[in-house]
């Protein structure tokens, strides 16, 4: 049974004019002890999509789904107790920036402390002890040092560090890694990713790991599920996405993978042209019609939703097979 | 953080320099003196010259000002023109009374703005939150004098609950007395305190490492007492800080309207009679507390927020 199943997500923010809803009806699972990624540009929803797992909401966001159900557990329906709960031990989350996820004014260490008193009641000098085990868990050299720092005396790796050792200090069956490389150097991603892949595979936790980099997912997750304008466009295994992208945008977003070129340069290759949409702008139909070399007049009336193209790989266009646009597709269904 | 203070001190030690010198020329360029004050009209031109001389102004002002520095530094002030005492024991007499208002003040205004601030930010832009913004609007527009004598003719004269003048014996007496200027005095320093405060919670509300907190699980009250405060907290200190010296000024007035024997009673009689030693001696003193006020709340931000030191660096 998985983890961790969404369906039928919904959020919008309100504003004085209405209201703009920004994910429009997606859906993903979580398997135990398995890397999902959720990889999209910027701004296709992915951030608030992970958020909704522990109803993570910023104001004036509201979220409706019809199913949230964590181990068996309905989030939804959750109070707020048993939700301080469920975030606190079962769903571990780190953020893309570390140089702004730590309170400015408190000690590296009594932030890790912290969260072990209040979320595992441990006490003072046990809370302490821990805090430094957990420090050096995720290859903090000489912790004790570390403990009395404050957080703009680490670097950004090490920050990263610290959020994973509080992330996990409840032994969460879910990691949430929220572009948790975006903001440091290619050497320190390497890193941090190697971390967290090595977490899993020690605790047996599942990891949720967003991107807007396929790079990122394709070396690091099982399955992927690819966002864009606030709707799941293509999902399936990493292996099968990669080999047989399915649809425009995902082939897109693989061609613009940067890749090691001669003499370690980056470089990066020709990305999809044009701007991620607005969600105030979208109105009907497929959210990537504008941007999209293959588009044909049904795209604007169709009705997103995804199917089936074999062994768990499904894909919200209905006209693009292997890249090759389906003739008498749309008429035939 | 020793070269950052002592950089600090010296700033400070400038600025009382020049505090000094503007309260010494202020005075003395203010028509009239303490003598023709002391003598009335009619006073010979001898009796004039002989008292001149004998309180050292016939002398030039830059020798006068020397010797007011002097004294400053002496601690002991010199002589009171109009009281014929040393300015150090008049300050004495004073001093409690003074302290005591605007300790008092800035207790009510804390103690009603604080918990307005955060009703204010965490209900932003709901009607809760604009009637507090139209009380304390109204609070601060209101001229000090004008809360103080409508607050003693209420709570004062009609309902007879506190006294509206004179200072009381004993602690309960000196509350008592105090209460209505203290509450005048605070308001007045309601709006400032609020619309800082509330701001600053709505700011460190916004940033990420209140959503991180809040993903661990904790409770609200507990993000907002162990992080969001502490963070948030500051600035008003700062904006106390620099309102001491609107304070002073406001004791100065209140004292007058509920005939209370402190500094401020006493700066008001020393230039009605042109004392000008008193005189610059309160001004200077009333001005150390302002710098002096700054000073240790730009060090205690240096201490409380890491990020403010200098020389602070990523290791
Ligand atoms: N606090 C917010 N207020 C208003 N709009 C927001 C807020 N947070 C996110 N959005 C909007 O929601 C959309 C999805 O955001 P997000 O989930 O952060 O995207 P991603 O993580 O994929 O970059 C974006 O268009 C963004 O502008
Ligand atoms: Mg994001």
């Amino acid at each position: 049974m998985a983890l961790l199943t969404v369906a039928g997500l919904r959020i919008a923010f309100s504003h004085r004019g209405g209201s703009t809803e920004v994910v429009r009806g997606v859906e993903f699972a979580v398997e135990p002890g398995e890397t999902v990624g959720l990889v999209g540009e910027s701004g296709s929803g992915k951030s608030l999509a992970c958020r909704s797992i522990i109803r993570l909401m910023p104001a004036h966001a509201t979220m409706t789904a019809s199913k949230v159900e964590f181990d068996g557990r309905d989030v939804l329906a959750m109070s707020a107790k048993e939700l301080r709960d469920h975030r606190a031990h079962s769903v571990g989350m780190i953020f893309q920036d570390p140089y702004s996820c730590f309170d400015p004014t408190m000690r590296i260490g009594e932030q890790v402390a912290e969260t072990l008193r209040v979320n595992a009641g441990l006490e003072g000098d046990a809370a302490k002890a821990r805090a430094l085990e957990l420090l050096e868990s995720v290859d903090i050299a000489s912790p004790e040092q570390r403990f009395r720092a404050y957080p703009h005396e680490l670097s950004g790796g090490m920050r990263q560090r610290v959020m994973i050792a509080i992330a996990i200090s409840a032994s969460p069956k879910l990691l949430i890694a929220d572009e948790p490389t975006t903001a440091l150097d290619v050497t320190t991603q390497a890193q941090i990713l190697g971390l967290i892949e090595q977490r899993r595979r020690e605790s047996g936790m599942a990891v949720l790991l967003v991107s807007h980099d396929f790079g990122v997912i394709a070396q690091a997750c099982d399955r992927v599920v690819v966002m864009y304008g606030g709707y799941v466009v293509e999902a399936g295994p990493v292996a099968e996405v990669c080999a047989r992208p399915q649809h425009p945008y995902t082939r897109g977003l693989l061609s613009s993978i940067p890749s090691l070129e001669s003499a370690g340069r980056r470089v990066r290759r020709a990305g999809i042209p044009g701007q991620p949409p607005n969600p105030a702008d979208l109105v009907a139909g497929c959210p990537f019609a504008d941007r999209c070399a293959q588009v044909r007049p049904a795209c604007r009336e169709l009705h997103v939703a995804l199917e089936g193209v074999g062994d768990g790989h499904v894909t919200a266009c209905p006209y693009v097979r292997d890249g090759v646009p389906v003739t008498n597709a749309g008429g035939s269904r | 953080m020793l070269a950052y203070t002592a950089r600090r001190v010296g700033v400070s030690l400038v600025q009382l320099l020049g505090l000094s010198f503007l309260s010494f020329m202020l005075i003395h360029f203010v028509p009239g003196n303490p003598i023709a004050t002391m003598l009335g009209p009619r006073a010979t031109v001898q009796e004039v010259a002989r008292i001149s001389a004998s309180l050292g102004l016939n002398k030039p002002l830059p020798e006068q000002y020397w010797l007011f520095l002097g004294h400053l530094l002496s601690g002991h002030f010199g002589q009171s023109i109009t009281f014929s005492q040393s300015i150090s024991s008049l300050i004495g007499q004073r001093l409690v009374p003074s302290l005591a208002l605007i300790g008092y003040g800035t207790l009510v205004a804390l103690v009603i703005g604080v918990p307005l601030a955060i009703v204010s930010a965490l209900r932003a832009d709901t009607s809760v939150d604009h009637g507090i913004r139209i009380f304390t609007t109204v609070s601060f527009a209101m001229p000090i004098f004008w809360s103080g004598l409508i607050l003693g003719i209420v709570f004062g004269l009609k309902l007879g609950w506190l006294p509206v003048s004179g200072y009381g014996t004993g602690f309960w007496g000196i509350v008592r007395s105090l209460t209505l200027p203290a509450v005048a005095l605070g308001l007045s320093l309601l709006a400032v305190i609020v619309r800082t405060l509330r701001s600053s919670i709505r700011h460190v509300m916004a940033l990420e490492f209140v959503e991180a907190v809040r993903a661990r699980g904790f409770t609200t009250s507990r993000v907002f007492v162990s992080h969001v405060f502490k963070n948030a907290i500051m600035p008003t200190v700062t904006v106390l800080a620099v309102n001491v010296g609107f304070l002073i000024g406001g004791t100065v007035v209140l004292e007058q309207v509920f005939q209370i024997p402190g500094l401020g009673t006493l700066l008001f009689q020393a230039v009605e009679q042109r004392d000008y030693p008193l005189v610059e001696t309160l001004t200077v003193l009333a001005g150390s507390v302002v710098v002096l006020l700054n000073l240790s709340t730009d060090i205690l931000q240096a201490v409380v927020d890491p990020r403010v030191r200098p020389g602070a660096h990523s290791v």
